[in-house]
């Protein structure tokens, strides 16, 4: 493949989603040589996500959302359950056999600076993964200025360090840096929670317009649900290292089923005061409890103003909530609430 | 660097051109420090000193290790005849006691041996450290346990007896060859700990898990992505320990296991001047001052490499 002609990905027919994540789980030993005990921090997680399409995957930090995205570029290795990527399961593969899938499944991070090594200029950091695909140097560094033009930067500023870029350049040089392969999916992590407001919206805007020129799926990891609700067609929800509830934008966002999922969206700000003034809050109780630790059943049922005697014993599992619906929820009482 | 002082200049930031790197911050912030010019001048003038020994004490008209009866006197012990140890025209930094050997020769020619050993212990300690250090930090798991008890085995072991030992016991083996390697063994870990600790943050770094989405394999991290980055502190602590390097060559020296007579060294010089202190106290102050200058310059040095290198560690 060279530089400037990257032909553009060919769309698997839609039955066929670009990526397919299957029960997977993610275990961390425990402190003290694996005698305390294991961390579960994602615990039988599946979604699909389709070429061209963005999933924002939200939930408190620390509810296994991030750890998802590194097992979907394989910077970690789910400990059981499958990751196919444009029907190849690629959640064994070596670090020999990934490298031609580096170009396809590339990652933007949560915080532009410590994510942009600070000793190398930004034509080194944007044609790294160019030259490690076997480009040629001069190559790759006209590759870079292109993308540098493409992400809104002064292709001039080539051989400048991170240190002398804002916050919002520096994350559009992570952009391009994503984009140098031409890839067809980004987990995007956190892309944009250490921008300011103003910049957010650029980047954003940005993300957007680059997927519709090149038809990129985005994995959009979010703690904001007002970003994610801009940016995504589908939301997971996430709580304990579970998906909780998963469905359309539309839907999520107008008729939330799950009890976690309707105190999130009860916190998000609304631009009309009055509406904010008369809208009902849920509080929840506590902190998240540890994953080294997940209480019984439902684990979300200390938290839940919902819970039943059953959601201490059982733990229920995710189904469509109301027939025919595009909208998949984890709690015994969301089909009874929701009519 | 500027000969004349400007006081009116302020520290202008717009001296940094757009497009510079860390390195060249570095740079530009160095030059400005006054400490910095002082001792990377008295540091580049010992090194000259030591490289062009022989050049020198030719200049100067005796060889280290030639016998100038005529400079002692014979009746009084061997004092050096004149004022302070015997300064004069021909010997530039007076005679030793006794013997009437040239001080100037034997001092330039103690800085060639006591630099050598200590520079050449140091690249030792810096490499072996820095390559253990970063296998240990990258690594992690059994390889850092092994390489961490390495370490503190290394630290824990009476280093200075068993060089005495070592050095007692091997008669007949190049002195300069089996002091540096022995100064060396005990060095590493120091280093070691300081790159692993750099490693293990540098590890978790954005950049490096960038990287590795971008393809590169260990090696490419560790040394496009790793190195640089512990860099900076690696050279602000080989600096901080060249003056430790130094003492420890004159410290064996001087107890009488280190280089072997008639070659000289500062420590063997300090070691026999004791002898004479009352007699002939100059003899006892010229090394005494060289091994001073040298180890304050090179903490300086090393103090503001790490100011400005590695701003987190602080001064201890």
């Amino acid at each position: 493949m060279t530089a400037g002609t990257a032909p553009l990905p060919s769309v698997p027919p839609p039955s066929v989603p670009l990526l397919s994540v299957r029960d997977v789980t993610m275990t961390f030993p425990g402190r003290r040589g694996g005698r305390s005990a294991p961390v579960r921090a994602v615990d039988g997680v599946s979604f699909d996500l389709a070429a061209g399409k963005t999933l924002g995957l939200v939930g408190e930090s620390g509810c296994g959302k991030s750890t998802t995205g590194r097992m979907i570029v394989r910077l970690l290795e789910p400990t059981t359950g499958s990751i196919t990527y444009d029907g190849r399961d690629i959640s064994r593969l070596g670090r020999r056999e990934l490298k031609p899938l580096r170009k396809d499944l590339q990652m933007v991070f949560q915080d532009p600076h410590s994510s942009l090594n600070p000793r190398q200029t930004v034509a080194r950091i944007i044609a790294d993964p160019l030259l490690v695909q076997g480009m040629a140097a001069a190559g790759a560094r006209k590759r870079a200025a292109e993308l540098m033009e493409m992400t809104g930067l002064i292709p001039e500023h080539i051989d400048r360090y991170p240190h002398e870029f804002s916050g919002g350049q520096a994350q559009r040089i992570g952009i391009a840096r994503a984009l140098a392969t031409g890839p067809r999916l980004i987990v995007a992590d956190e892309p944009v929670s250490a921008l300011d407001v103003s910049v957010q919206a650029q980047i954003v805007n940005l993300m957007e317009r680059l997927q519709r020129e090149l038809g990129l799926a985005y994995l959009f990891i979010a703690h904001d649900l007002s970003v994610v609700k801009r940016v995504c067609n589908r939301v997971a929800v996430m709580y304990l290292g579970r998906i909780v509830e998963v469905g359309d934008k539309e839907r999520v966002y107008a008729a939330p089923a799950h009890p976690y999922t309707q105190a999130l969206l009860s916190a998000v700000p609304l631009p009309d005061p009055v509406a904010e003034r008369a809208r009902e809050r849920i509080t929840l109780l506590g902190d998240p409890p540890s994953p080294a630790a997940p209480p019984s059943g439902c684990t979300f049922h200390p938290r839940c103003p919902k819970a039943q005697e059953i959601c201490r014993t059982e733990a229920p599992l995710l189904r469509v909530a109301a027939p025919g619906e595009a909208r998949e929820v984890a709690c015994h009482f969301a089909a009874a609430d929701n009519p | 660097m500027t000969t004349t002082p400007t006081p009116a200049s302020s520290p202008a930031p717009a001296a940094v051109p757009a497009g510079s790197g860390p390195w060249q911050l570095a740079r530009a912030e160095l030059r400005r420090r006054t400490a910095v010019k002082v001792s990377l001048a008295v540091v580049a003038l010992f090194l000259l000193m030591a490289a062009g020994a022989p050049l020198l004490s030719s200049l100067a008209g005796w060889s280290p290790e030639e016998f100038d009866k005529t400079a002692v006197d014979p009746y009084l012990g061997g004092r050096p005849l004149g004022p302070l140890g015997g300064i004069s025209a021909d010997h530039w930094l007076g005679v030793e006691p006794v013997t009437g050997r040239d001080l100037f020769a034997r001092v330039v020619h103690g800085a060639q041996v006591s630099l050598l050993i200590a520079l050449t212990a140091t690249a030792i300690v810096v490499l072996a450290g820095t390559a253990a250090g970063i296998t240990a930090g990258y690594f992690g798991g059994r390889t850092d346990a092994v390489l961490s008890r390495l370490m503190d085995l290394t630290m824990s072991f009476p280093s200075l007896i068993f060089m005495i030992a070592m050095m007692s016991v091997a008669k007949d083996v190049n002195r300069i060859l089996l002091m540096t390697a022995v100064i060396g063994l005990f060095g590493w870990p120091g280093v070691a700990r300081v790159v692993r600790g750099q490693t293990l943050s540098l590890r978790h770094r954005e950049y490096v898990d960038a990287a590795r989405v971008g393809g590169s394999g260990p090696w490419r991290i560790l040394t496009r992505d790793i190195l640089p980055g512990v860099a900076g502190p690696v050279i602000a602590y080989t600096t901080l320990i060249v003056p430790g390097m130094i003492a420890t060559e004159a410290a064996l020296s001087y107890l009488g296991v280190g280089v072997r007579p008639p070659t000289p060294s500062w420590g063997q010089m300090i070691a026999e001047s004791v002898a004479f202190y009352d007699t002939d106290p100059m003899y006892f102050v010229i090394p005494s001052t060289c091994l001073f200058l040298t180890v304050l310059a090179f903490t300086l040095l090393g103090d503001a490499l790490r100011d400005v290198l590695d701003p987190r560690s602080g001064r201890t």
